[in-house]
């Protein structure tokens, strides 16, 4: 028991486009204004999580051949909200999912060496993957790339970026104004990539950023994701929030570091995670049965349904009982441009699995939808959600959790005044930030020291 | 004289580095190790501010800057090196209130969808207050950074290689405009609803595909971000001659013109006028913004010396796609008058020396206008468009 306490790491997702997020509460307010993120990031700051995270559509949401209206649609530009969030923060890390399918490496790669310049240090990328025809109609690439491609493009893309930060070292510029020297080096920036994916070379125009690279987070699951994450990422942002799930998900990807030469340390497992508080955890029960009452509506349990049945069910009652008929088994799917598709694997056998859980129950169609869809994590009172946050942590299930708060842009707002001043009683959460970069907070090193270790050690 | 009073004048003011003379960085005032922090740009654009501009553009490219016109060089006596213009606007919105914002876009390597939702998203950042100055490139070197697309060598702007080439980068680049304004008005107005009795968040009716379709590219749509306060943000450019003035005259709100005298101004007025009439655009505000290098002093003598000092320090005399103007904001301000007989109807003043003759605009050059009833004494206007005297665009989606 003489192990020391985990820091538990806390970061802040800006509730998105999906029916977690209520925007029918008389609380919630807008999704696009810039005062909505401004309000959010301050909370994140004030509370001293990590970073404040951002994901990013790129086509909107379509089921049934039509754009889908049940839930929050739209949002700004990442980049750009980001960089205007880093004027109404000092310390908090700013993390934004960029697409590697639909961008190009040296454009990517100067957006985010200049958030980093911009921020004084304190950008990240989650490194995100796509493929299909769908997203590519918005684009000049098109839907062009084989799903088998889409990690050796993801890989070569993030492999690329580096090559392109590396391409400056830090001591270029002189700015002598007297000799008139501004650069050292007259082939600063200089650069040539022959891969697969990209064939590029010239000269990067932003100069080496405090952090020298963004911190780079990869969201994906497959055996695959795993190991690109191993290989490449500082975080994973993952999505098994139970005790169980989570411990599996945490030994199986911080084993597969040491291929790489890394050390455990040197990838954080962050998943999401949603929570509702009340004053008791009586109260905040019964409060999350309400929140998720709102979150699926009648219509909405319908769609969700046709996620798995893969057909138009829209002349059932979401009161009424499951289909008999079962889920129809296509390349073509009702629902496009959502992930959640993807996870049914067989829809046959969840079909049959549902069936059986609603006559077992008693439930309806929208019963069944609030029960096995996305629950709230964690549930209780202040000092029930700091513990149990801690037990996960200590545990090993995670290295801390990217919350997802169900209101925008107050959400947030209890989480930080009630259950962060628990974790900092316990001595597990930071009273204050100690650095000022985002690489800091989450306990990695400079890419330039990692860089002089690895020599040192060699 | 007229017995109405002319025109009030509209200033705008680019930024570029320390400044757009090659030797500004070497002046005390310069700050030449603050350039990629945000606190330096931050400083300049609250000056402008101060000064009451319409707005401020910032320089942009996809590859290190050159003192050759159409390839890289290898100099390490200029400054190297620049942030993507579009964050640091949106770093500095939250920083200011007023002034307009409008970042440099290259068009020939970028996605019109990508840059759609990022003006989209500045203009939702600072109130009303995008723009975009969209441009084209054609360097070969800026090519291979990308690798999608390779792009001949040329030696000039002039030869039959070299017309064919722009001919295709500025359609292209029209398309791209195209395609961002579509993207703009893809959400009506009123789409976010937020029914609660039907549960819908949107009316689905008020969302359009743009369904572009070019000869270099087509964009399905709708924008993911919803349309913009301003529903159209500014779009400008820099035009130089009858291919790019088409550019300006069918998909600009301001056009930005290098003349040398207020004879050429009225040439290159009467060409772009005549390009928006055949364009179907004569009943829509388009402004011809006049660029000036400004070198501002006390005197002209002064102003002079200034320059002689800078083009010593660079090695070279200072020449320019625009006039260069050295002397005195009294000065400056006779021959903005002047310009502005010929059609003009603004300015884009490239100060020499940022932080130099930038201060020199918004604490000599304004005052003296506003003496002279040429230039507003406060902000009058919310938006950018309402600081142009542009009306807010209805939706071309939008059932009328």
């Amino acid at each position: 028991m003489s192990k020391p306490l985990k820091q538990i790491h806390l970061a802040a997702h800006f509730p998105g486009v999906n029916n977690t997020t209520v925007w029918s509460d008389p609380a919630a307010g807008s999704h696009i204004e810039f005062s909505s993120f401004a309000h959010f990031a301050r909370t994140a700051e004030r509370a001293k999580f990590d970073f404040l995270f951002l994901a990013e559509g790129l086509r909107l949401r379509e089921q049934g051949g039509q754009i889908y209206d049940l839930d929050v649609v739209g949002r700004p530009d990442t980049f750009t909200v980001l960089a205007a969030l880093a004027a109404v923060t000092d310390r908090l890390g700013l993390t934004g999912t960029i697409n590697s399918t639909f961008n190009e490496p040296y454009e990517v790669a100067r957006q985010f060496a200049s958030l980093d310049h911009l921020s004084g240090g304190r950008s990240a990328w989650n490194v995100v993957t796509s493929w299909d025809a769908f997203t590519g109609e918005n684009f000049r690439r098109g839907g062009f790339l084989p799903q088998e491609e889409r990690y050796s493009r993801a890989k070569e893309f993030l492999a690329t970026a580096h090559e392109l930060f590396d391409s400056w070292h830090g001591d270029e510029i002189l700015a002598d104004q007297a000799t008139g020297t501004f650069l050292r080096d007259a082939r600063a920036g200089a650069f040539v990539h022959r891969g697969q994916h990209f064939d590029i070379h010239g000269r990067f125009n932003v100069p080496r950023s405090p952090q020298g690279r963004p911190v780079v987070f990869q969201a994906g699951d497959s055996e695959q994701g795993r190991e690109f994450a191993a290989s490449s990422a500082d975080a994973i942002f993952s999505r098994y929030s139970t005790l169980k799930e989570g411990q599996a998900f945490y030994t199986d990807v911080k084993s597969r570091l040491a291929a790489y030469g890394r050390r455990p340390d040197q990838l954080l497992i962050l998943p999401a995670a949603t929570f509702v508080l009340g004053d008791t955890d009586q109260e905040a029960a019964e409060l999350a049965r309400e929140v998720r009452r709102q979150q699926v509506s009648g219509a909405t349990a319908i769609k969700h349904l046709e996620f798995v049945w893969n057909r138009d069910l829209s002349a059932y009652d979401p009161e009424g009982p499951l289909p008999d008929v079962d889920p129809v088994v296509a390349e073509e799917h009702i629902s496009r441009g959502r992930a959640q598709v993807r996870m049914y694997r067989d829809p046959v056998a969840i079909a049959r699995e549902w069936r059986q859980l609603a006559e077992a129950n008693k439930w309806s169609i929208r019963d069944l939808v609030i029960h096995t869809g996305n629950r709230q994590t964690f549930i209780g009172s202040p000092a029930t959600v700091a513990r149990t946050i801690n037990d996960f942590v200590q545990a090993d299930a995670s290295d801390g959790f990217i919350l997802v708060p169900h209101i925008t842009p107050g959400g947030l707002d209890p989480f930080a005044d009630k259950v962060v001043p628990l974790l900092q009683e316990q001595g597990v959460f930071r009273a204050d930030y100690e650095g000022t970069t985002l690489r800091d907070h989450l306990g990695l090193a400079h890419p330039d020291e990692a860089r002089a270790a690895e020599r040192a050690a060699s | 004289m007229s017995s109405t009073s002319p025109a009030p004048l509209h200033l705008a003011v680019a930024l570029d580095g320390t400044g757009w003379h090659p030797a500004s960085w070497r002046e005390p005032v310069a700050r030449p190790r603050d350039l990629f922090t945000a606190g330096y740009w931050a400083d300049l654009i609250t000056e402008a501010e101060r000064g009451l501009l319409d707005f401020v553009t910032l320089e942009d490219d996809l590859g290190p800057q050159s003192s050759r016109l159409l390839a890289p060089d290898e100099r390490t006596d200029q400054v190297r090196g620049r942030l993507d213009a579009v964050l640091i606007a949106s770093r500095v919105a939250p920083l200011t209130r007023h002034i307009g914002l409008v970042p440099t876009v290259v068009a020939t390597h970028t996605e019109p969808f990508h840059i759609s939702k990022a003006i989209a998203t500045l203009d939702h950042v600072s109130g009303g207050r995008a723009g975009v100055r969209v441009r084209t490139t054609f360097r070969p070197d800026e090519a291979a950074h990308f690798g999608r697309r390779t792009i001949p060598q040329i030696d000039g702007f002039d030869g039959p290689g070299a017309q064919e080439l722009i001919t295709e980068l500025f359609d292209e680049a029209a398309d791209y405009v195209e395609v961002v304004r579509r993207l703009w008005d893809s959400w009506e107005d009123d789409a976010e609803i937020r029914d609660a009795a039907t549960g819908r968040f949107i009316d689905r009716d008020k969302l359009h595909y743009i369904d572009f379709e070019g000869r270099f590219f087509s964009v399905k749509g709708p924008s993911i971000t919803p349309r913009p306060p301003q529903g159209q943000p500014l779009v400008t450019a820099l035009a130089h001659r009858t291919v790019p003035y088409r550019l300006v005259a069918r998909r600009a709100d301001v056009g930005y013109v290098t003349p040398q005298d207020a004879d050429g101004a009225r040439a290159v007025v009467a060409e772009i006028r005549a390009e928006q009439e055949a364009a179907g655009r004569a009943d829509e505000t388009l402004h011809v913004f006049g660029d000036l290098v400004v070198l501002l002093d006390d005197s002209r003598a002064e102003a002079e010396a200034r320059r002689d000092r800078l083009d010593t320090l660079a090695g070279e005399p200072y020449t320019s796609d625009a006039r260069i103007f050295t002397g005195t904001a009294a000065e400056l301000a006779d021959l903005l008058e002047e310009f502005a007989e010929g059609g003009l109807t603004g300015f884009r003043l490239r100060p020499a020396v940022a932080g130099h003759d930038l201060p020199r605009i918004t604490r000599d050059l304004v005052p003296e206008l506003q003496r002279r009833r040429r230039f507003r004494d406060a902000y009058e206007a919310g938006t950018l468009r309402g600081l142009l005297g542009l009306a807010r665009p209805a939706n071309r989606y939008a059932a009328a």
